[in-house]
C-alpha cells in the first residue's frame, strides 16, 4: 500500500490523461460487449420469423410483449431491488387505457398507444409516491393490495370494462395507417414486426438507462440505500424514478397487448400476471438486461407445453418459484454473470 | 492566514429517551484545519458528528455550515453543500467494484442532476484518481466486499474524496487497522487536508497528535476542553476525564 | 319499512363472519408475530380445511354431526402436518428471509390450490350442517349452527390465549418473538418453535375452513377471500398483537357483513384492500416497518 505523491500542478494533467484513457476503456470494454450482445440478440430474434412456423411466430410475438412487461418489472425489482407484487396493475392500466380509448372513443391505434403510455406514467408516479413510503415486506403487501383493488375495480365497473368476459375491439380498430403505410393487426407478420420494433426500442433504451448514471443510482439504492443518501442523493426520488419508469414500461406492454390482439379483460390485471412478471424476471436473472427476455421465453414455452398436458400446470409455476428462490435467486443470467461474465448486467 | 469559520454549532443537543447524548454544544471549526474530537466512550462523539452530517435530527440547537443554517436540511442536501461523512462501521457497496463504489460519489459532484453534467468517462476517470489518492489505484477492478478490512477503510475515504467535500468527517477511521496501515492512513489524511477541512473522531492518541491542529474534548455530551495538542495534553480536567488512564 | 330486522341479521351474519375471520387472522398474526414472516399460502390452509371437512361429511356414514366432528379433528391435523412439512422443506432452507418467504409461499399457494383442483375437481361442494335447530327471532329464524361457530371460535381463542400466556410452550414462543438470538443463547430450540408456530397458524386457518363449510360451499379457489380479509385484520389490528387482531376481526367482520348487505361485495373488498394499503402507507410505524422487514 504505497502512496504516489503527486504535485498539485501535475494533478490536472493526470486528470486529463485519465479522462482520455477512461473514455476509451469505457466505450470499448465497460459497455460495448453487452451492447453487441443486445444487438446480436435482436438480429437473431428478427431472423427467427423466417425460420419458425406460424404458430411459433405468434408465440414469439407474445413473448416479446411479455418480455417488455418483465423488463419493466426488472427495472424496479432487479436493478433497484424493490420487489413489487402488483405490477399487473400497470400492465392492466395500459391495457385498459389503450383498449377503452380505442373502444369507446374510436381513437386510432397509435393515438391510443400514446394515451396509454402517458396515463400509465401519471398513474405509476402517483402509486409510487404512496407505495414508496414503505419498504421491504410492507412494500410488497402495499403493491399487492393496490393491485388487488385495481383488479376488483375492473370487475366492479364491468359495465364499462366488460369485466371477466372482457371486450373485443371492433374490426375498424384492428388496423391503422401511419406515414402512408398500412398496418393490419390481424396479420401475424405485421404484428410480429411491430412487436419486435417496439421491443428493440425498449431494449436499447433500457441499455442506456441501466448502463448509465441513472442505472448506477438504481444499483446504489439496491446495494446500500443509507450509504447512497450519505453520498448526497435523495434516494426516495431515485426509487420514485425507478418505480415510474417501471410502471410506465409495464403499461406500454399492456397497451401493446390490447391493441395487437384486440382484446381486453380483467384477467390481465389479476394477481397471476403480477406473479408472471416476477417469475419471468427471477428465472432469467434479476438485474440483467437480457434476463427478462430469456426468462419469459423459457417460461412461456414451458407453460404452453404444460397447459396442453394438464389444467393444473400452475403447480409447476409454484414449484419453479420455490426452487428458483431457494437455489438460484440470481436466475440464469445472474448466475452466469456471477461465475463467468461480470459485464452481463 | 485569516481564520474563516466553516462550521458552527449553537446549543446543539440530542436526547435519546432522557439520555442526553449531546447536551448543548457550541462548537466552531475553521477552514483548512484538521480537528480531532476525543473523549471517553459514550461521550457523544459519534452522535455529535451524526448531527453535523444530518444522519439524525437534533433535539435542540442549530448547525451552520459555510454561513448557512443547515439545521433543517436532510443529510443528502448537506452532502451536496460539501459535508462528507465516512462511517464508523465500514459502509460500502460490497458487491460492486472499487471503481463503481467511488463513481457513485463522483457522480454526485460532477452530475448532480440527471440531465447535463459530466460524461461517464469523466466520472470514471475522476473516480480512478480518487482511488489512486488513497493507494487503491491498482485495485479498482476488485469487488469491494473482497478487499481486506484496511483497504475497505481506504475505500471509504476514497468515496469521501470523490465528493471533493469542503469538510470530511471521519468517524474512528483507524479502528481495526494495523500499525503500517495507520501510518499510511495518516499520510492520506494529510494529503486530503490540502483541499479539505478534516474533522476526525479518534481513539488512538498517536494518530490524533500526528494529525490534529486542534483538539476538542467531549465528555458526557458536553464540551470539556478545546485547544492545541500541547494544551490538551497539559489540561488537568482532560487528564482526569480521559487521559488519566494511560491511553 | 322497518330497518331493525335487517340490522339484526347483518349484525348476526357479521359476528359469524368475524368469528371465522378471528381464527384465520390469528393464525396469520401468530406466524408474523413470532417468525416475522408473511404466509401468503395461509388462505390455502383454510381451503384445505374446508375440503377435508366436506370429504368427512360425505364419506363418513352416520349423522352429519359425526362427519363434522371427525373433520374438526382431522382437518387441522392434516393441515398442521402439511405446514410442518412446508416449513421444513422450504422456509427453514431459505432461513426465513422475509421477502424470500413471501415468494416461496406464493409458490405454495399455487401448488396447494392446484393439488386441490386435481383431487377434488373444480366444482363447489356443499356440506350439511351438523345440526339444524333454528332459533326464532321476532322477524326470522336463525341457524343455531351459526351461533355455535361463534361459541367455538371464542373457546379456541381463549384456549390460544391461555396457551400463550400460561403454558411453557407459550413462554418459549414469546421469548422467541421477543428476541430470537437471545432465545437461542438461552437454549430455546428456536427451530422447533418456528415449525410449531407455523403449524399452529395453519391449523387455526384449517379450523376456520371446517367451520365455514356448512354455510359456504367448499371450492379450490375459496382461499383468496380469507387471505385478503386476514391481511386486513392483521394489519389494521397491529401485526402480531393478539388483542388487536381480535378487535380488528370483530370490526372488519361486522363492517364487511354490513357493507355486503347494503353494497356490492366487490365494493366492500375494494374498500378493505385500499384500507390495508393506506394503513401501511400512512402508519409505517405499524409493526411491518420494524427491524429486519427489509431484506
Amino acid at each position: 500500500m504505497s502512496l504516489h505523491s503527486t504535485e498539485i500542478s501535475s494533478v490536472k494533467a493526470a486528470k486529463a490523461a485519465e479522462a482520455e484513457k477512461g473514455k476509451d476503456r469505457f466505450m470499448i470494454i465497460h459497455n460495448g460487449r453487452l451492447f453487441a450482445l443486445s444487438l446480436a440478440t435482436l438480429s437473431v430474434l428478427f431472423v427467427l420469423q423466417f425460420a419458425l412456423s406460424d404458430y411459433l411466430v405468434l408465440a414469439l410475438t407474445r413473448i416479446l410483449i411479455m418480455s417488455i412487461f418483465a423488463m419493466g418489472y426488472n427495472m424496479l425489482m432487479g436493478y433497484t431491488g424493490l420487489l413489487s407484487l402488483g405490477h399487473a396493475m400497470f400492465f392492466g392500466f395500459g391495457l385498459y387505457a389503450a383498449g377503452l380509448s380505442s373502444y369507446y372513443f374510436g381513437t386510432s391505434l397509435p393515438v391510443s398507444f400514446v394515451i396509454a403510455i402517458a396515463t400509465s406514467l401519471v398513474f405509476s408516479f402517483i402509486i409510487g409516491l404512496l407505495a414508496l413510503r414503505t419498504e421491504g415486506v410492507s412494500f410488497m403487501i402495499v403493491t399487492l393490495m393496490f393491485a388487488q383493488a385495481a383488479y376488483l375495480a375492473t370487475l366492479y365497473f364491468s359495465k364499462i370494462t366488460g369485466g371477466d368476459q372482457g371486450l373485443t375491439l371492433p374490426t375498424d380498430a384492428r388496423s391503422f395507417s401511419l406515414l402512408g403505410a398500412n398496418f393490419d393487426m390481424t396479420s401475424d407478420v405485421v404484428r410480429f414486426n411491430l412487436a419486435f420494433g417496439i421491443f428493440a426500442v425498449v431494449l436499447i433504451f433500457f441499455f442506456f438507462v441501466t448502463q448509465g448514471p441513472l442505472g448506477r443510482l438504481f444499483t446504489a439504492v439496491r446495494e446500500n440505500e443509507p450509504r447512497t443518501q450519505m453520498l448526497g442523493f435523495d434516494t426516495y426520488r431515485v426509487r420514485l424514478a425507478a418505480f415510474t419508469l417501471s410502471g410506465t414500461v409495464c403499461g406500454l406492454a399492456g397497451a401493446l397487448y390490447a391493441l395487437m390482439f384486440g382484446y381486453i379483460g380483467s384477467a390481465f390485471a389479476g394477481f397471476h400476471y403480477s406473479i408472471e412478471a416476477l417469475l419471468f424476471t427471477l428465472v432469467g436473472g434479476p438485474g440483467t438486461l437480457l434476463g427478462p427476455l430469456l426468462g419469459t421465453g423459457i417460461m412461456t414455452m414451458l407453460i404452453d407445453r404444460l397447459s396442453g398436458i394438464t389444467t393444473a400446470y400452475l403447480i409447476i409455476i409454484g414449484i419453479i418459484l420455490i426452487v428458483v428462490n431457494m437455489w438460484f435467486p440470481k436466475g440464469i443470467l445472474g448466475t452466469i454473470r456471477e461465475r463467468w461474465v461480470p459485464w452481463l448486467k | 492566514m485569516a481564520e474563516v469559520t466553516l462550521l458552527e454549532t449553537r446549543g446543539l443537543a440530542r436526547h435519546f429517551d432522557g439520555l442526553k447524548a449531546v447536551d448543548g454544544v457550541d462548537f466552531t471549526l475553521n477552514v483548512g484545519e484538521i480537528r480531532a474530537i476525543i473523549g471517553p466512550n459514550g461521550a457523544g462523539k459519534s452522535t455529535f458528528v451524526s448531527l453535523l452530517s444530518g444522519r439524525i435530527p437534533p433535539s435542540a440547537g442549530q448547525v451552520f455550515f459555510d454561513g448557512k443554517d443547515v439545521t433543517n436540511l436532510p443529510a443528502f442536501k448537506r452532502v451536496r453543500l460539501g459535508i462528507a461523512y465516512t462511517f464508523q462501521i465500514t459502509n460500502i457497496y460490497p458487491s460492486l467494484t472499487v471503481l463503481e463504489n467511488i463513481e457513485i460519489a463522483v457522480q454526485n459532484r460532477l452530475k448532480p442532476s440527471l440531465f447535463g453534467g459530466a460524461s461517464e468517462a469523466q466520472i470514471q476517470s475522476e473516480a480512478a484518481l480518487a482511488a489512486q489518492a488513497v493507494g487503491l489505484g491498482d485495485r479498482i477492478g476488485d469487488t469491494a466486499g473482497n478487499l481486506a478490512y484496511g483497504h475497505q477503510r481506504l475505500l471509504e475515504v476514497a468515496m469521501g474524496l470523490g465528493l471533493e467535500p469542503k469538510l470530511l468527517i471521519l468517524d474512528e477511521p483507524t479502528q481495526g487497522l494495523s500499525d503500517a496501515e495507520i501510518k499510511n492512513f495518516i499520510e492520506v489524511v494529510k494529503r486530503v487536508n490540502e483541499a479539505a477541512t478534516v474533522l476526525i473522531i479518534e481513539h488512538n492518541m498517536d494518530v490524533v497528535l500526528a494529525l490534529a491542529d486542534r483538539i476538542t474534548v467531549l465528555e458526557r455530551g458536553r464540551l470539556l476542553a478545546e485547544g492545541t495538542p500541547d494544551e490538551i495534553v497539559e489540561n488537568v480536567a482532560v487528564q482526569a476525564a480521559y487521559l488519566g488512564e494511560p491511553a | 319499512m322497518d330497518i331493525a330486522p335487517y340490522l339484526l341479521l347483518a349484525t348476526l351474519e357479521g359476528l359469524v363472519q368475524a368469528s371465522v375471520l378471528m381464527l384465520t387472522a390469528l393464525g396469520l398474526s401468530l406466524v408474523f408475530g413470532v417468525m416475522r414472516v408473511v404466509n401468503v399460502a395461509h388462505g390455502e390452509f383454510f381451503m384445505v380445511g374446508a375440503l377435508i371437512a366436506w370429504a368427512c361429511g360425505v364419506y363418513i356414514p352416520g349423522p352429519p354431526a359425526v362427519g363434522f366432528v371427525i373433520g374438526l379433528v382431522v382437518a387441522p391435523l392434516f393441515v398442521g402436518g402439511l405446514a410442518w412439512f412446508a416449513d421444513w422443506a422450504v422456509l427453514k432452507r431459505i432461513n426465513y428471509n422475509p421477502e424470500g418467504t413471501i415468494v416461496s409461499t406464493i409458490g405454495m399457494l399455487y401448488i396447494i390450490q392446484q393439488f386441490a383442483l386435481l383431487t377434488f375437481g373444480p366444482d363447489a361442494r356443499a356440506v350439511d350442517a351438523p345440526f339444524y335447530y333454528t332459533i326464532r327471532t321476532p322477524w326470522f329464524g336463525y341457524s343455531s349452527y351459526k351461533l355455535f361457530i361463534i361459541v367455538i371460535a371464542l373457546a379456541l381463542v381463549a384456549g390460544l390465549w391461555f396457551m400463550l400466556r400460561r403454558s411453557k410452550v407459550g413462554l418459549l414462543m414469546r421469548a422467541t418473538q421477543f428476541d430470537k438470538e437471545t432465545a437461542q443463547n438461552f437454549g430455546i430450540p428456536v427451530d422447533k418453535v418456528y415449525s410449531a408456530v407455523f403449524a399452529i397458524g395453519a391449523m387455526l386457518a384449517a379450523i376456520g375452513g371446517v367451520l365455514v363449510v356448512p354455510n359456504q360451499q367448499a371450492h379450490y379457489l375459496m382461499g383468496t377471500d380469507p387471505l385478503l380479509l386476514s391481511f386486513v385484520v392483521v394489519i389494521v389490528g397491529g401485526l402480531g398483537s393478539i388483542p388487536g387482531t381480535i378487535a380488528a376481526a370483530v370490526l372488519i367482520g361486522l363492517s364487511d357483513g354490513l357493507l355486503s348487505v347494503f353494497f356490492s361485495p366487490t365494493l366492500a373488498k375494494i374498500v378493505s384492500t385500499l384500507l390495508v394499503a393506506i394503513v401501511l402507507v400512512f402508519k409505517p410505524q405499524g409493526l411491518f416497518s420494524g427491524k429486519g422487514a427489509r431484506a
